[in-house]
């Protein structure tokens, strides 16, 4: 009897200890990987690029201090401290390629020099790349990333979920074709050195995409590829086609892989993981059940909702051998998916062989939400991905302005 | 003679009770019903909570679009709302459709709700208010 009070005791002290000292910063990830927070507390921290060095730059979608880039560096203690802050411009985008850094606004594209310290020249001053994107206040953001080409790749999200006469109201129906289309969602490629470039005077790479947070430049296939948000709210919108449950799972989160004039088909259909198709939307003469044989593949398709925000292919060899060319996704989380239980708030990966995907995805890091897996009630919600140039994984969080470093000690 | 005053003062007590005490909104049939609307048609968006979706749909907790003017609040349920406006220093992108569909009951029944659950205490709202938002065009 006695043995078995004891053994209750110390597993609520075991339980209690590891609720205090949370270890791997309170993530749940994979044996032989270690999780620190690096830091906390900036707000909505969305985007992320690492310097050679292993400084931390990132992208805020609300001003802190008046400021919409922070510099995060290294101390002689290795703990990273605010070291610079600068750009007056809110926004999600941020990526380093070749001694620039690259930022964006919700309507522009800004690069600042870098010197060989991986520090911004002259922050006041930043070569205005691109100019005029569309910001109508839905699906704003402007994500960016570049090839080995000298080209820059930016989404313009659709204003509006699935292209209805009216916006999220029940029964209306969609425009045809649908006018969206002509200047946003879609990917826009433009030159990395141009300057005050336009819509009009770049190139129009792909179409159909209703909103792109999370995208990144696989250099094995040498190609975009983009992570989709799907269309919100089938349910809502054709409640005689759809029951909530369906409308909970449905429609998939795609990934694509993109080439100059790709259609991945938004709005006019979206993805069945459950049944591998390409269904046509109701707003367009679906019936939940029509399919249709146009339009790009997914590369591979994920539940619905779970609002992907970061794509990072893992060129690093400090992984295991099974993560090397796979897809890390950041899972911001879901919203719309009562009746059932919110999903995502999580980093997944698929593996790649070869340069496609092999099917078979898995979480790899969980637990970022805490007690409260719900937009207003998660702890953090994983956003940004970034990899160093010595091989370590870093999230960054949007809610309670938050960087986590992953790395593979092998214990 | 005694016992009949005792038992007519505490009939008279009894009614005056009964009538100062009416019954808590959050036990009333419009309450109720109020929260199956909210489930069927607001919950998705707005979350079983109240407390919306960060940066796309504003949260109905302790706001004064939801415990303030009752027009306008009506106003967004029947016309939706598509403006960006700022809410305690937030935006919030996704647009709201029009609910003019539901019945004059149905949304005095579903806003008296959300104006009394989620931390929010305010006043109810009837049909006839509801009636005269939807008359103006």
């Amino acid at each position: 009897m006695n043995k078995i009070l004891s053994f209750i005791v110390l597993m609520f002290v075991g339980i209690f200890s590891i609720a205090q000292n949370k270890p791997d910063a309170g993530l749940i990830i994979p044996k032989g990987f270690t999780a620190v927070k690096l830091v906390e507390g900036y707000g909505k921290v969305r985007h992320i690029a690492i310097t050679k060095q292993g400084n931390i730059y990132v992208k805020l979608n609300k001003l802190y201090q008046g400021k919409g880039i922070l510099y995060f560096k290294k101390d002689a203690t290795q703990k990273y401290v605010l070291s610079n802050s600068f750009g007056n411009y809110k926004g999600t985008g941020i990526y380093i390629k070749d001694n620039y850094l690259y930022t964006s606004s919700d309507e522009e594209v800004f690069r600042y020099q870098l010197n060989d310290k991986g520090e911004v020249i002259n922050s006041n001053a930043p070569e205005k790349i691109i100019t005029g994107l569309p910001n109508k206040g839905e699906h704003e953001s402007k994500s960016i990333v570049l090839d080995n080409n000298g080209n820059i790749y930016v989404n313009v999200g659709a204003y509006s979920n699935s292209c209805q006469e009216k916006d999220r109201e029940k029964g209306s129906m969609g425009m045809k074709p649908c006018p969206i289309l002509e200047e946003a969602g879609g990917i826009w490629q433009f030159k990395a050195s141009g300057n005050n470039q336009t819509e009009e005077s770049g190139t129009h790479y792909a179409t159909g995409l209703r909103n792109v947070v999370g995208l990144d430049w696989n250099t094995q296939t040498n190609s975009l590829f983009v992570m989709q948000h799907g269309r919100d709210q089938l349910h809502d919108i054709f409640p005689d086609l759809y029951d909530t449950k369906q409308s909970a799972e449905l429609p998939s989160e795609c990934m694509y892989e993109l080439h100059k004039g790709t259609n991945c088909g938004w709005p006019y259909i979206y993805y069945d993981h459950q049944v591998n198709k390409k269904i046509v939307a109701p707003e367009y003469g679906g019936d939940g059940k029509k399919s249709t044989d146009e339009y790009q593949n997914p590369s591979i398709a994920f539940p619905g909702h779970l609002a992907p925000n970061g794509l990072l292919f893992y060129t690093g060899n400090k992984f295991p051998s099974k993560y090397n060319n796979g897809a890390f996704i950041a899972f911001h989380g879901s919203w719309n998916r009562a009746p059932l239980p919110q999903e995502g708030y999580y980093i997944a990966f698929v593996p790649f062989v070869n340069g496609k995907p092999t099917g078979q995805w898995e979480v790899f890091a969980n637990g970022f939400a805490g007690a409260t897996k719900t937009p207003h009630g998660a702890a953090h919600r994983p956003c940004g991905l970034a990899q160093d140039a010595e091989g370590a994984l870093y999230v960054t969080d949007d809610t309670n302005g938050a960087i986590f470093k992953i790395v593979y000690t092998g214990k | 003679m005694k016992i009949p005053i005792i038992i007519l003062a505490i009939t008279c007590f009894t009614i005056a009770f009964a009538q100062t005490k009416t019954k808590p909104v959050t036990q009333t049939d419009t309450y109720k019903r109020g929260k199956g609307v909210y489930t069927k048609v607001c919950l998705s968006c707005h979350m079983e909570d109240g407390g919306g979706v960060p940066r796309l749909n504003p949260p109905l907790i302790k706001t004064t679009y939801v415990s303030g003017d009752k027009k306008k609040l009506i106003s967004i349920v029947l016309n939706g709302m598509t403006d960006r406006i700022p809410i305690d220093d937030e935006y919030y992108s996704n647009n709201m459709a029009s609910h003019k569909d539901l019945s004059d009951q149905q949304i005095a029944d579903v806003l008296t709700y959300i104006r009394n659950s989620f931390g929010n205490k305010a006043s109810i709202v009837t049909i006839a208010e509801v009636k005269a938002v939807r008359a103006i065009r």
